[in-house]
């Protein structure tokens, strides 16, 4: 049972087909000078303008990149360097993020206790001497989405100047892309994601905004981002995209509502052992987070591996340990019960009967790890 | 058995997992990451784990990783800290082992149902007369029985030391056989939070102030000072800033507090009696004609053990060096085969 679809989902079929005939057929790179290299470069170019056309985009401000992480430092860096300034985010905000913005002279700005950025925190921390704000969509931990309408118009009140980013690699497999991309300046995508593969992304740019490459060298993508295009993948990840974006309505409905069948299920057996960390009409619909207070979810997600669920918790740190979740510490969440954090993610792929046995390994779990007195 | 074993990345470990497959136990690694900080001989840096989690792989077994960095601070390096600033000198490494893989790691495994907790040491678990004893390791110079003295009987129930039947050169040849990638691998040295490079000095300045002392003789006679009398050690012979040239002189009592540091020579450090004011017994207490060791490569010497007010009083049969306070002494059966006990030496 994998419940693990915000870290990682299956590659759509429509996906892996459309990216075979450039592994071992269509192979050159697309950069030459030849007919076959011009095979590749179309299938990037219509790529490109797919991928545009799905977020309201201008298509040369499309820039395929290696993933989210590549996206999200480009931009950070980027504009920090053309523009040297004040760099603002939340302090939920994905590591990706955080980090970049933490390497230059830079703002974080509290959450509230859904994780939501707090507004007139944004505002205080927002002025004449900000280049760049960066907020995500939605939050890879605790689901939450972001208001980003709301979030832009304190941004461009208050730092007119300022790039709007938005890291959307949680948001496009549930949010219509135009409608986020619409509040910003630039954006971020993941493809594996949302059904493509893993080592592809884009960064999306608005013309007017002055950025500076990470990656120099051959100077593809117009200066912006050096290296030979992944041609298969940037195939893939619009196909995935194109599909998700698609079937956004039928299935968000189908998986709300597993995932209410899930925590309702979890919520009536455990009773007050369970905590909702986020109301879910604040959140997106594959995204379920539960804590149990006194419960450690190293335990708990050993025993969940050991039954057959594919969870997770926080994010880990580089050695594979549990971190204790900086989401969860910016919402105000209290160290014994952050401890018991568990993150049950759905995708497209979930039955219900996946549903129903989870709840059972969860409800096993987490009984038992309680008789241990609470300390396992 | 369901048993997991704890794999620092070291070669040991490696073939201790190695060992409970062959035997056909349903094995599980797992490596704790005990320190956040800065680490280059240790049991935590991403290396180490890289290098577990390959041999568990090439083992075709599970591994994981259990985050103990908040009890290691709280339960090791903190108490290390608080000790020398007391003018103690602690052994960080027993108090992992106390804390850490014996306690912590021991709970949490039966709690997850596995039926035994196993690791690298060189030491071996028997039973004699129907009691679990901690025995030494066959290669008598890897030994570390004196590192794990403080297992009881309900702890032995659940521990096993797969390698404490090999010598060094056979774990070796074992990992070398089985191809793993750390056949080769250095021994790790000293404390695993203490950075080679920055050593203990900056570790502690980084978190206790360092006081002056004086340095002076039995008769209280000033002979110079000490920037850091919490650096100064009983039995420490070096770098206490005295002019060159006279007796050799050796530190026998370090008061903080008062600042004072007290030398004398050779014979003023031997002692007859070392007090230990807390036992952890393997199963009973006892006593009597025992032989007792002081420190983790020392040799075990023959001693008189007495049940005391508070713990117990190891009378020496020939005068010793005094033990520095915060030093495990441990008592071994007469033969020097088997653990019965230990503490603090106070």
């Amino acid at each position: 049972m994998y419940l693990d679809h915000a870290a990682s989902t299956p590659m759509r079929p429509a996906a892996v087909s459309a990216m075979l005939p450039y592994l071992d057929q269509q192979y050159a790179n697309p950069s030459g000078a030849h007919r076959v290299a011009r095979r590749a470069r179309q299938a990037v170019d219509e790529s490109r303008e797919r991928i545009a056309e799905l977020a309201g985009w201008d298509p040369g401000g499309v820039v395929f990149t290696s993933g989210g992480t590549e996206s999200d430092n480009t931009i950070v860096a980027g504009v920090i360097a053309a523009r040297p300034g004040v760099a603002v985010c939340p302090r939920p905000e994905h590591h990706a993020v955080l980090a970049s913005v933490e390497r230059v002279e830079h703002r974080l700005v509290d959450a509230d206790e859904t994780g939501h950025v707090r507004l007139d925190r944004l505002a205080e921390a927002l002025g004449p001497d900000t280049s760049l704000v960066s907020v995500m969509a939605v939050n890879n931990e605790v689901g939450t989405i972001t208001d980003l309408a709301a979030v832009a118009e304190v941004v461009r009140a208050r730092a007119p100047h300022a790039v709007l980013h938005t890291d959307a690699v949680q948001g496009a497999c549930w949010l219509p892309l135009a409608e986020i991309a619409r509040h910003v300046d630039a954006l971020s995508l993941s493809a594996h994601k949302f059904g493509g593969p893993k080592g592809v992304g884009a960064l999306l740019v608005r013309p007017a905004v002055r950025w500076e490459p990470l990656l120099v060298g051959g100077g593809q993508e117009r200066d912006r981002r050096s290296g030979t295009h992944n041609v298969a993948g940037i195939v893939a990840m619009d196909v995935a995209l194109a599909e998700t974006q698609a079937g956004l309505r039928a299935d968000g409905v189908r998986i709300a509502a597993q995932r209410d069948r899930l925590v309702d299920a979890l919520v009536q057996r455990l009773g007050a052992a369970v905590i909702e960390t986020v109301r879910r009409d604040r959140k997106v619909a594959g995204s379920a987070h539960v804590m149990f207070p006194g419960v450690e979810n190293e335990s708990l997600l050993f025993l969940l591996d050991e039954a057959g669920v594919c969870a997770s918790a926080a994010s880990a740190c580089a050695s594979g340990a549990m971190e204790p979740s900086h989401v969860l510490s910016a919402m105000g969440v209290e160290r014994r019960s952050a401890a018991g954090a568990l993150r049950l993610t759905l995708g497209v792929t979930t039955t219900d009967a996946d549903v129903d046995r989870a709840v059972e390994a969860v409800v096993g779990a987490v009984t038992r790890l309680q008789a241990g007195a609470g300390r396992s | 058995m369901k048993v997991l074993v704890a794999m620092s990345g070291g070669v040991d470990s490696s073939v201790a997992a190695a060992e409970l497959v062959g035997a056909g136990h349903a094995v599980t690694g797992v490596t704790m990451r005990l320190w956040g900080g800065a680490s280059d001989t240790g049991c935590c840096s991403v290396a180490d784990v890289d290098d577990a989690r390959r041999v568990a792989q090439q083992l075709g077994i599970d591994h994981v990783v259990f985050n103990f960095a908040d009890e290691f601070t709280e339960r090791v390096v903190d108490p290390y800290v608080a000790a020398h600033a007391a003018g103690t000198t602690p052994n960080p490494c027993i108090e992992c082992n106390r804390h850490l893989k014996f306690h912590r790691l021991a709970e949490r495994a039966a709690h997850l149902g596995f039926d035994a907790v196993a690791t690298g040491h060189h030491a071996r678990i028997e039973t004699v007369d129907g009691v679990r004893r901690v025995r030494r390791g066959a290669d008598h110079a890897k030994d570390q029985s004196y590192v794990v003295h403080m297992l009881t009987q309900a702890d032995l129930q659940r521990t096993s030391f797969p390698v404490g039947h090999l010598t060094k050169t056979e774990v070796r040849a074992r990992a070398a056989r089985l191809g793993l990638r750390t056949a080769s691998k250095p021994d790790s040295q000293d404390v695993c939070f203490i950075t080679e490079q920055a050593g203990r000095e900056a570790f502690l300045g980084q978190r206790i102030p360092f006081t002056a002392a004086e340095v002076v003789d039995r008769r209280g006679t000033s002979l110079g000072r000490t920037d850091a009398v919490q650096l100064v050690t009983v039995g420490q012979r070096r770098r206490l800033g005295l002019p060159g040239g006279g007796p050799k002189r050796y530190v026998i009592e370090v008061d903080p507090v008062a600042g004072r540091v007290v030398v004398g020579d050779e014979a003023d450090l031997l002692v007859t009696t070392t007090e230990v004011p807390v036992m952890t017994w393997s199963d009973e207490p006892e006593t009597g004609d025992l032989v007792v060791q002081c420190s983790a490569h020392g040799t075990a010497q023959p001693a008189t053990v007495v049940m005391a007010a508070a713990g117990v009083a190891v009378h020496w049969h020939e005068p010793t060096r005094r033990v520095a306070p915060g030093q495990s002494v441990v008592l071994y059966d007469p033969t020097d085969r088997y653990v019965l006990g230990g503490g603090v030496a106070g």
